[in-house]
């Protein structure tokens, strides 16, 4: 798994590449709470370019989401989400814990 | 019927998760299909990882595949501490965000996403946990 940051004015955006299990989840935590220590709360998660997320990677971005909306100081949006991982959030009742949006530019507009 | 050995540390989900696809294509799966079986097989070895050997990457996962002409079965073997999946409750998957539970979706999956799970403990030699996953044959698609 590779983590690319992209910074601007209002939010980050996270683009995860590749593949996110209990191996490499760490890193996923590691890069949102980078983002958290440095005052910023509003995160897209790019996941165009995912080609797999386990459960850790949910806990991940879970636990990632109530740091960032903690006294409203943000959130974490999702973008372009593999139709794969996609089947795996609604069945875990994960869609309704975050904005999902088709693209990332209106990802971006959101902030 | 294929069996491998994997050390159990999380460095090797990626390759574990390659030899369940990898059964699952040859079971005819679809690619929807081939996707919950290798997330299943994570799922349940990820477990043996944290949970049977509590984080300590010595012991061994012996996964085995099997086909007939109905299922694609999946048995996973450790010798860590006994740990039942069935036994733990599924999570609340309607909380609001901060009282999520961050445990159990694992076993939510597997139970969702397999036809047939099933734990058994053998004390000294270890514990098998069984997935089973129905084929669909090709004509049977419409």
């Amino acid at each position: 798994m590779e983590i690319k940051l992209q910074k601007f004015k209002r939010c980050d955006l996270l683009t995860v590449i590749g593949k996110v299990d209990s191996f490499t989840a760490p890193d996923l935590i590691k890069a949102i709470e980078n983002l958290n220590n440095a005052n910023r709360y509003k995160i897209i998660l790019d996941l165009g370019k995912l080609e797999y997320m386990s459960s850790a990677g949910f806990r991940a971005i879970l636990l990632g989401q109530r740091n960032c909306k903690r006294y409203n100081r943000g959130e974490i949006v999702l973008a372009s989400v593999p139709k794969k991982v996609m089947d795996a959030l609604e069945l875990t009742g994960f869609t309704p814990l975050f904005k999902i949006f088709d693209e990332i530019t209106p990802a971006v507009g959101n902030f | 019927m294929r069996t491998a050995i994997f050390p159990a540390n999380p460095d090797q989900l990626d390759d574990i998760r390659k030899f369940a696809s990898q059964a699952a294509r040859d079971a005819g799966m679809d690619e929807s299909a081939v996707y919950a079986v290798e997330l299943c097989m994570d799922e349940a070895c990820s477990n043996v990882i944290e949970h049977a050997y509590e984080g300590i990457n010595e012991g061994e996962i012996e996964c085995t595949c099997d086909l007939n002409e109905k299922d694609l079965t999946i048995i996973i073997h450790d010798h860590g501490k006994s740990f039942n999946p069935a036994a733990v409750p599924p999570p609340d998957l309607t909380a609001d965000l901060d009282s999520r539970p961050i445990g159990g979706l694992g076993i939510f999956l597997m139970n969702k996403l397999m036809d047939e799970v099933r734990f058994e403990s053998f004390g000294e030699s270890g514990n098998v946990l069984t997935m089973i996953k129905h084929r669909k044959i090709e004509s049977e698609k419409t």
